[in-house]
């Protein structure tokens, strides 16, 4: 049966009609583009102050040893917008990457030291995402406990030893792109975790945007009763939101295990912090429902570039964290106005 | 009012009778006019002047705190205290001693003032709210709806309590919807309609019919451009739908082409049925028919697979999502059948947006607008297109005009219109009766969860809905009841 219904009177065209200067100055204040130009203005300062800083070599190594933040932060936005947060995701990255390297030095395939850790991250991520969605326990205090959990296994295992003595074939981070040769890509050499930090950025991104399941984090993320009503089943988005966290967070810490020739199997000290931090500097709503993959990248390329400039530039970097939190409460600030002004604005 | 009166508001929905009660008891301000105690002049700016003042309000939802003792609910904030030294602590003997007084000035000898009130059953709650009222000294309490929560043996002591404070002088308010207890307890009976005063009766003079016409009459402020349909066969049929509390029992059959109107009062139970057809809260018992065949709605997904849609009440908190576009609500409902392998076929989104726009005639200058900044007709029409996108066999809508203005209104009347004269089968609940009267093919009304009465469209007068919205449900055929109660 069709409804259809003849228009009771026609809508005035609105003289808004979003011309090309409004569209384009709408996608000039996006959170992505307000990010990328602060990050060419650090850049330009920061070299101008200290040349050093915007040598190729280094700044490709900043991205490169930064990368896995990004891309830990692609699941991580997802998890923010559909409204809920994993704060266990650093200690889960130091456990990880800790399976990785001890399957490495025992004999096991490489390939199994690099998929097992992602396969590992989804079971974590199904468990968290069956006790919050099914057993309605919210995620910050599941995730509050894992972080117990994790840390304090990881070093009542391992004493916080150091594994060395890694397959010189395991170092999946130092590769260049030939690595990827397999693949059949005739790609420039690009250092493996960047390219696998665009990719999979790009991938999230349309993921997001174009499919059923990524508008669907979305409207459970903005309202989650509305979503429910509409036909969307809220906890298998929840499931699904962090199974996919938990497989970024396994190639994050593949990346991360495999930088140095040593892996110290102890959890990185405020790394959740630092990926939770790119996630909402980047734009992406801690009230849920708003948000983009790529802001987070950008974001926390953003962050590590503030990192280690702050040595080029001879500040102490203990102001980092400061800096940081700066970030924070101006993203926040910027979004609580910007929904305050969407509120007013339906009033009138 | 006058010491040791009992004085009933009555009034339909969204008569004025809250807010009236909220201005008396300084929660809102009043636009103009002015209030006299005691032959003075007053203005209460918040609920503590109004307290000050002597008047004490125990709203429908109970303002205790659950994890405090009877004795300390009482006394928040006025509780005695003594000297110790250079600071004055709470003297928690005499608050105790204090608080069974007052207990015990009310007849009520079985309420431990030790134990926590979240422990209590409602009725002992309310209790402990006429106390605490009586601890500020109030001379004048106001009750919005007592009754509604509580069962029968609480409602004859609760009735005893304020027959008890009437003679003590105290001046009470009493809100209720249930016409008996008004003619029980009342000595005298105000009628609010639309938020106007219609007049004021010693309740000896008059008689329920006669409050009843003094409350319906409310003013119609559009037309209802009503098609004549040709009503079908039965699409949707319930039966013996039970969830509790608020469903009770319930049966009933909507036809193609046919609107039928649900009436009752807030609180009757009809969103709640609503939902439950829609699997939003799962039915304990009973069936659901559609076209014949039973079906199982356990979520709101199988509802929407069987063809039944529901726009909810509140567009803010169930229907919409302010954060996204028009084109990304309007498609919510039917993500899946626009999606192709896992992706939604943008094109065919973009139609369907703009064919919503076209068809409702939604204000907006692009489907890419955000709908937090649309306004309040607007989003309906945006929330209703959302259903209709889903192309229904039923279409419920719980309040389709609420907050939308006067010109919107029409537009979604005259839309509901004409989908029922294309063959959809309409359950429409509404709480303004000439909305229900005007649009409706038939006329069920609600009643504490069970569905008391039904009117073919010729029979449906404002007095007769009403009249059946109120009455006690113990009054044996007090209903007017043309075609009989149930089907």
């Amino acid at each position: 049966m069709t409804a259809t219904a003849s228009p009771v009177t026609r809508p005035p065209v609105q003289a808004r009609s979003g011309g090309f200067l409004s569209r384009a100055l709408s996608f000039l204040f996006t959170q992505e583009v307000i990010l990328f130009l602060v990050l060419v203005v650090l850049i330009v300062l920061v070299g101008s102050a200290n040349p050093r800083y915007v040598a190729e070599r280094n700044f490709i190594n900043i991205l490169n040893g930064n990368a896995y933040i990004a891309v830990a932060a692609i699941g991580m936005s997802m998890v923010i917008i559909s409204r809920n947060i994993d704060i266990s995701i650093g200690s889960l990255i130091g456990v990880l990457g800790t399976l990785s390297g001890t399957i490495a030095i025992n004999g096991y395939p490489i390939w199994a030291s690099w998929l097992v850790p992602i396969v590992a991250g989804a079971l974590v991520g199904a468990v968290i995402g069956f006790l919050v969605a099914y057993l309605r326990i919210p995620a910050i205090v599941v995730t509050l406990g894992l972080l117990s959990i994790l840390k304090g296994g990881l070093i009542t295992i391992t004493g916080g030893a150091w594994i060395t003595d890694l397959p010189s074939d395991y170092f999946l981070a130092q590769m260049k792109s030939p690595a990827f040769s397999f693949l059949g890509l005739n790609v420039p050499e690009i250092p493996s975790p960047i390219l696998l930090m665009i990719i999979l950025t790009i991938l999230a991104a349309i993921w997001m945007r174009y499919s059923t399941t990524g508008r669907a984090i979305y409207a459970v993320g903005g309202n989650a009763e509305a979503a429910r009503l509409s036909g969307i089943s809220e906890k298998r988005i929840i499931m699904t939101v962090f199974i996919i966290n938990g497989i970024t967070a396994g190639i994050a810490a593949v990346l991360w295990a495999t930088q140095l020739s040593i892996i110290q199997s102890t959890v990185p000290a405020g790394l959740e912090l630092q990926i939770i931090t790119s996630a909402v500097v980047g734009g992406v709503s801690i009230l849920g429902g708003i948000g983009t993959t790529v802001g987070a990248m950008l974001a926390a390329i953003l962050l590590s570039a503030i990192n280690s400039a702050l040595v080029f530039i001879n500040i102490s970097p203990y102001w980092f964290r400061a800096v940081v939190g700066v970030l924070i409460l101006v993203t926040v600030l910027a979004d609580r106005l910007r929904r305050q002004r969407n509120r007013a604005s339906e009033r009138g | 009012m006058v010491p040791g009166e009992v004085h009933a508001l009555l009034g339909e929905n969204g008569a004025g009778k809250s807010t009236l009660i909220k201005i008396i008891s300084g929660v809102y301000k009043p636009d103009g006019g002015e209030m006299r105690l005691d032959g003075k002049l007053v203005a209460f700016s918040n609920p503590r002047e109004a307290q000050a003042g002597g008047i004490a309000t125990i709203y429908q939802e109970l303002s205790l705190y659950p994890e405090l003792t009877v004795a300390e609910n009482i006394f928040m904030g006025h509780a005695p205290r003594r000297q110790v030294g250079p600071v004055k602590v709470v003297n928690w003997s005499e608050m105790t001693v204090r608080a069974k007084e007052i207990l015990a000035s009310l007849n009520i000898h079985d309420l431990d003032v030790r134990r926590k009130v979240g422990s209590l059953s409602v009725g002992n709650r309310q209790r402990v709210e006429i106390a605490k009222a009586l601890s500020i000294n109030a001379r004048i309490l106001i009750m919005d709806e007592p009754t509604a929560a509580l069962t029968e043996a609480d409602v004859i002591r609760l009735f005893e309590i304020v027959r008890l404070l009437r003679q003590r002088g105290v001046a009470i308010i009493y809100i209720s919807h249930r016409l008996g207890e008004v003619f029980e307890l009342a000595d005298r009976v105000t009628v609010l309609r639309d938020g106007q005063y219609v007049g004021t009766n010693e309740v000896k003079d008059v008689t329920p019919d006669h409050l009843i016409s003094m409350m319906v009459g409310r003013t119609i402020d559009n037309l209802f451009p009503k098609l004549d349909t040709t009503v079908g066969a039965p699409v949707l049929e319930v039966r013996n739908l039970w969830n509790k509390p608020l469903c009770r029992d319930v049966s009933f059959q909507v036809r193609a082409g046919e609107i039928v109107g649900l009436a009752g009062l807030v609180g009757s139970g009809r969103s709640e049925l609503a939902q439950t057809i829609f699997g939003f809260t799962p039915a304990q018992s009973g069936e659901i028919i559609l076209n014949g065949q039973t079906i199982r709605v356990r979520n709101p997904g199988d509802a929407m697979k069987h063809g039944i849609a529901y726009v909810p009440e509140d567009r803010g908190t169930q229907g919409l999502i302010r954060e996204m576009r028009i084109r990304e609500n309007v498609s919510l409902a039917v993500l899946k059948t626009l999606t192709r392998t896992g992706f939604i076929n943008s094109p065919a989104e973009r139609d369907l947006a703009a064919h919503a726009i076209e068809q409702l005639g939604i204000r907006a200058y692009s489907p890419e607008q955000l709908v937090s900044k649309l306004s309040g007709g607007n989003q309906q029409k945006v929330v209703v297109s959302k259903w209709l996108a889903s192309k229904p066999k039923v279409l419920i809508m719980d309040e389709p005009t609420r907050g939308v203005d006067v010109g919107a209104k029409a537009e979604i009347h005259r839309l509901i219109s004409e989908l029922a004269s294309q063959g959809l089968a309409i359950l429409m609940i509404s709480s303004e009766l000439p909305e229900v009267l005007g649009m409706s093919d038939r006329v069920l009304v609600m009643r504490e969860g069970r569905i008391v009465a039904e009117f073919a469209r010729k029979d449906a007068t404002q007095e007769n809905v009403v009249s059946a919205m109120m009455r006690e449900a113990s009054e044996p055929n007090g209903v007017p009841t043309p075609q009989g109660v149930l089907q």
